[in-house]
C-alpha cells in the first residue's frame, strides 16, 4: 500500500434520507483535481496496477515454514502421486514428489511374457495412450527381428495412434479444465472421447489397455464400414473442439489461472529431459514424428504447435491443436490407406491364418509354436522411441536370443517430466500447483510402471 | 376409524426406509488407481451417466463418502494408504473391487502388487474385467444396491 | 557381446597406432570418439554405441554434452548375471535436437558393489532414471544429490530387477472348492 496520504481521499456514503442529524454533512463543493500526477498515481488511477493485501515478507523466519503432503490419495493428482510441499504461507518453497505408489514392476513381468504377449503388458503402462506403449514395444522387437511391416500395417498403426492421442488430449483437457474449476470440460471431454472408444470397441475389441499393434503387424484387420466410423469422428470432433474454445479460450477466469503459471523456460526443459507438449510450451521446435520420423508418418502433412511462454495457457493451446493436426493426419490416412497385409507374412513370427490350420500341417505346427513358445528373437539391443500424447516413449529392449526379452526397460515421459515440477512450483501460490500438475498431464501408469 | 390408509401415506419398516435411502444417494469415494479409473469416470461421465443413481459426485474426503470403489491396481506400497482410507470411512460403508488387479491381482502375479483388495479391506462386490466397461461396473454398483435393498449385505 | 571388429591383437584396447579403429561416419561423433581412445564405437543394428570403461564415464559424459548431447534421454542398466565377465551393465541414451542423433553410452559394474558416477551434475534430468536403476537393480550413483528408493517402499530389502530376486508371484490354487453334492 502507498503511504502517499494526500493522494487518497475518503468519501462517506449513506443512503439517502437516513443522515444522522448530528453528523456534519460533507462539502460537496467543487471536486479538486488531484495534484498529484506521478507515474505511480496514474497507473493507480487507469487500473493498471493492483493494490491488495498480500504482502511478500520476505524476512520469514525458517521456522514458519510448514510441510504438507498432498496425495497420494487426492482428487486432484491425477492418480497417485504424493507431493511434500515446504510451504511459507501460500507461497510454495520446495516440493518433492514421491511416486511408486502404483509400481507394478512390469518390467519383471515383461521378461517373463514372450515376446508376442508382451504387448499385453506394456500397454497398461500408459494407460490413457495404450497404442503408444505397443508400438513402442512392437517396433523395438521388430527392429531386433529385422523385419518391415507392410504399408497397410504402418497406416494402420498411424491411425489408431492419432486416434489415441487425440482421445488422450480429451482427456488431458477435461482433467485440466476439471481440476481448475471448469467442471463442465470434463463432461465434454468425455463425451468426445466415448466416440473414439466406440470405434475402438469396433477395431480392436477393447475400450483401453488393447493390444493390437503387435511385432508384424496389427492383431486385425480394420473391420468394414470403418470409413464412415472415422468420418464422423472426423466431422463432430472439430465442432466439439470449437466448444471448448468458446468456453474457455479467452475466458478472463481461465486465462487468469493458466497464464503465467507454471512457466519452465526451454534450458530447463532441455537439461531436465522433458518432452512432449511440455518442452514444445517453452518454444522448442521438438516433435518424434518429424525429427526420427517412424511407421512411415512422414508421408502425412501436419503441423506442430510450438508455444511462446512455456506456461499452462501455452500447453492447454498446444493440445487443442495437436487434436487438429491428428485430425488432419486421420483424413490423409484414410484417403490413401493402402490394400494389402496387415501383417507381414514371415511365417516364423506371425500366426497363419486360423483357416489355414485345417489344411496344412505346417500351418498347425507353426500356430502351436507360436503360441506355446513364442518365436525367437536374435541377441542384441536396441532402443526405439515414439512420440506420445506425454513426450518421447521409449522401449530400450535387450534379447539374448530367447523367446522373452532379457530386459525390458520402457523410457516413460511422465517419469521425466515430473522433474519439472520442482522448477515449475518453486516460489508460486498453493493455488497454482493443480494447475501445473494437470498440465503436465502426468500418468501414474507410466511414472511407476 | 378407517381401514385402508388413505393413497398418500407410505408404510414401511424403519430398516427398509434406512436401506432404501441408504442405496438411492451412495456418494463414492474416489479412488481410482490407474486404468480402471478412467474407466469409472467414463462411467461418471455423461454417456453412461452415474449421476441418474444419485452418484455423480464422488467426494474427495472419505469422510464424506460411504461407497469406495477400488478401481486399479494396489500396489505394496499403496496397501497402507487403501486401509487408512478405509478406516476413515463412516459405517455404513461398502467396498468394490473394479477391475482384475484389484480383484485377485489381475495378469500381474508378482512381487509389487497386492494379490487382491480382500486382503487389505473387506469387499462387497467384485467387478471382472480388465479395464470393466462402464456397464459391467454399473452392473457391479446396481446389484449392490440390490443386495442392500434385500438386506443381503448387512454393514 | 560383440568385439573389437577386424582387430588382430585383441588384447589390449588402448594401442590404436597398429589397429584401424572403427569410426562412425557422422563428423559430430567422430569429433567426440577421437577425444578418447578406450572408447570403442560399434553400430548396434544401425544405433550408434559407445562402449565406455567405467572409469572415463563421467568424462565422456561431458564431452559428450559439450559436443551436442544436450538431453540424457534415459538412465538404465541390465544384470547380466554369470554370462558376462561384469555382471552388471549401465545404459545411457543420448539425445542431440540440433544435430539430430541418437548416441548411447554403455559400461559395466562388478558383481560386488556396482558402482558408476552420476551423470546427474551433466544432465539433470538423469535423477529421476538413477534412483530407479538403484532401486531396481542396486547400483550406486557416485555423486547422486538424493540417491533413495524410488519406486519400491523405503523400507523394502532387495533389489526387484537382478535376476536372483524371484518374480514373487502366489501360487494360484483354488481355496476351499465348493464340492457338488
Amino acid at each position: 500500500m502507498t503511504d502517499d496520504t494526500k493522494s487518497t481521499q475518503t468519501l462517506d456514503v449513506w443512503v439517502a434520507g437516513t443522515e444522522e442529524p448530528e453528523l456534519a454533512p460533507t462539502d460537496e463543493g467543487a471536486q479538486e483535481i488531484s495534484t498529484d500526477e506521478s507515474e505511480t498515481r496514474l497507473d493507480e488511477q487507469f487500473g493498471r496496477v493492483v493494490e491488495d493485501d498480500y504482502v511478500f515478507d520476505d524476512d520469514a523466519d525458517p521456522e514458519e515454514r510448514m510441510i504438507l503432503n498432498m496425495g497420494p490419495q487426492h482428487p486432484s493428482t491425477h492418480g497417485v502421486l504424493r507431493l511434500q510441499i515446504e510451504l511459507e504461507g501460500e507461497i510454495i518453497r520446495r516440493t518433492k514428489p514421491i511416486i511408486g505408489y502404483l509400481h507394478t514392476g512390469m518390467e519383471k513381468t515383461g521378461e517373463q511374457l514372450n515376446f508376442s504377449q508382451g504387448g499385453t503388458n506394456v500397454t497398461r503402462m500408459d494407460y490413457l495412450s495404450p497404442f503408444h506403449n505397443e508400438l513402442a514395444f512392437s517396433l523395438a522387437v521388430e527392429r531386433l527381428l529385422g523385419i518391415e511391416v507392410p504399408p497397410r500395417a504402418a497406416a494402420i498403426r498411424v491411425l489408431m495412434t492419432e486416434l489415441n492421442r487425440c482421445s488422450s488430449h480429451l482427456v488431458a483437457l477435461a482433467t485440466n479444465g476439471m481440476d481448475i474449476g471448469a467442471v463442465s470440460m470434463m463432461i465434454y471431454g468425455f463425451r468426445e472421447r466415448e466416440q473414439i472408444l466406440a470405434f475402438f470397441e469396433k477395431t480392436t475389441g477393447l475400450r483401453m489397455n488393447h493390444n493390437y499393434i503387435r511385432p508384424g503387424g496389427v492383431a486385425a484387420d480394420l473391420p468394414p464400414g470403418w470409413k464412415d466410423d472415422v468420418d464422423a469422428i472426423l466431422d463432430e470432433l472439430p465442432r466439439r473442439i470449437q466448444q471448448y474454445d468458446d468456453l474457455l479460450e479467452n475466458n478472463p477466469i481461465w486465462v487468469g489461472r493458466t497464464r503465467g503459471v507454471g512457466v519452465i523456460s526451454a534450458e530447463e526443459a532441455i537439461a531436465y529431459g522433458i518432452t512432449g507438449p511440455t518442452l514444445r510450451s517453452a518454444g522448442v521446435d521438438w516433435d518424434l514424428r518429424k525429427a526420427f520420423p517412424y511407421s512411415g508418418i512422414e508421408q502425412y502433412e501436419f503441423e506442430v504447435p510450438v508455444g511462446v511462454h512455456g506456461d499452462v495457457y501455452d500447453r492447454y493451446r498446444i493440445r487443442i491443436v495437436e487434436i487438429e493436426q491428428s485430425l488432419r493426419i486421420i483424413e490423409q490416412v484414410m484417403d490413401s490407406m493402402p490394400k494389402g497385409d496387415y501383417r507381414v507374412d514371415d511365417r516364423k513370427v506371425t500366426p497363419p491364418p486360423r483357416a489355414r490350420i485345417d489344411e496344412s500341417m505346417e500351418a498347425l505346427i507353426h500356430h502351436f509354436k507360436l503360441f506355446t513358445e513364442g518365436y525367437k528373437v536374435p541377441p542384441g539391443e536396441t532402443y526405439v522411441a515414439v512420440e506420445s500424447p506425454r513426450g518421447e516413449l521409449g522401449c530400450y529392449l535387450v534379447s539374448d536370443g530367447g523367446a522373452k526379452p532379457y530386459r525390458m526397460h520402457t523410457r516413460a515421459p511422465s517419469f521425466s517430466n515430473l522433474q519439472a515440477l520442482p522448477i515449475t512450483m518453486a516460489d508460486s501460490l498453493m493455488a497454482d500447483t493443480v494447475a501445473t500438475i494437470a498440465s503436465l498431464d502426468p500418468v501414474m501408469g507410466d511414472v511407476d510402471r | 376409524m378407517p381401514t385402508t390408509a388413505p393413497g398418500n401415506l407410505l408404510m414401511t419398516t424403519v430398516d427398509k426406509a434406512a436401506r432404501w435411502a441408504r442405496t438411492r444417494s451412495m456418494f463414492p469415494a474416489s479412488f481410482g488407481l490407474a486404468c480402471c479409473a478412467i474407466e469409472m469416470m467414463a462411467t461418471g461421465a455423461a454417456h453412461y451417466d452415474l449421476g441418474r443413481f444419485g452418484m455423480e459426485v464422488f467426494r474427495a474426503s472419505p469422510r464424506q463418502s460411504d461407497l469406495m470403489v477400488v478401481a486399479g491396481r494396489v500396489s505394496q506400497k499403496m496397501a497402507p494408504v487403501l486401509r487408512q482410507v478405509y478406516d476413515q470411512m463412516p459405517d455404513p460403508k461398502w467396498v468394490i473391487s473394479m477391475g482384475a488387479c484389484a480383484s485377485t491381482g489381475g495378469m500381474f502375479n508378482n512381487y509389487a502388487l497386492v494379490q487382491g483388495v480382500d486382503q487389505v479391506v473387506p469387499v462387497d462386490i467384485y467387478v471382472p474385467g480388465c479395464p470393466p466397461g462402464p456397464q459391467s461396473l454399473m452392473h457391479g454398483i446396481l446389484t449392490l444396491h440390490d443386495k442392500i435393498m434385500t438386506g443381503e449385505i448387512d454393514n | 557381446m560383440t568385439d573389437e571388429h577386424g582387430s588382430p591383437e585383441a588384447g589390449t584396447v588402448g594401442e590404436a597406432v597398429v589397429v584401424e579403429r572403427l569410426m562412425p561416419d557422422n563428423p559430430v561423433l567422430r569429433g567426440l570418439f577421437e577425444g578418447f581412445d578406450d572408447v570403442a564405437w560399434e553400430l548396434s543394428i544401425g544405433q550408434d554405441v559407445a562402449r565406455v570403461p567405467r572409469a572415463r564415464w563421467f568424462e565422456f559424459g561431458s564431452a559428450a554434452k559439450e559436443a551436442g548431447f544436450e538431453v540424457c534421454v534415459d538412465v538404465t542398466a541390465v544384470d547380466w548375471m554369470r554370462q558376462r565377465p561384469e555382471r552388471f551393465e549401465v545404459v545411457a541414451n543420448l539425445l542431440s535436437m540440433r544435430h539430430r542423433l541418437r548416441l548411447r553410452m554403455i559400461t559395466t559394474a562388478p558383481r560386488q558393489e556396482p558402482a558408476v558416477a552420476s551423470l546427474v551434475p551433466i544432465w539433470p534430468g538423469a535423477n529421476f532414471p538413477e534412483r530407479e536403476a538403484f532401486d531396481m537393480l542396486g547400483i550406486v550413483f557416485e555423486g547422486h544429490p538424493d540417491l533413495t528408493r524410488i519406486l519400491m517402499p523405503d523400507e523394502w530389502e532387495g533389489h526387484p530387477l537382478r535376476k536372483d530376486f524371484g518374480v514373487g508371484s502366489v501360487p494360484v490354487q483354488f481355496k476351499e472348492s465348493h464340492k457338488v453334492s
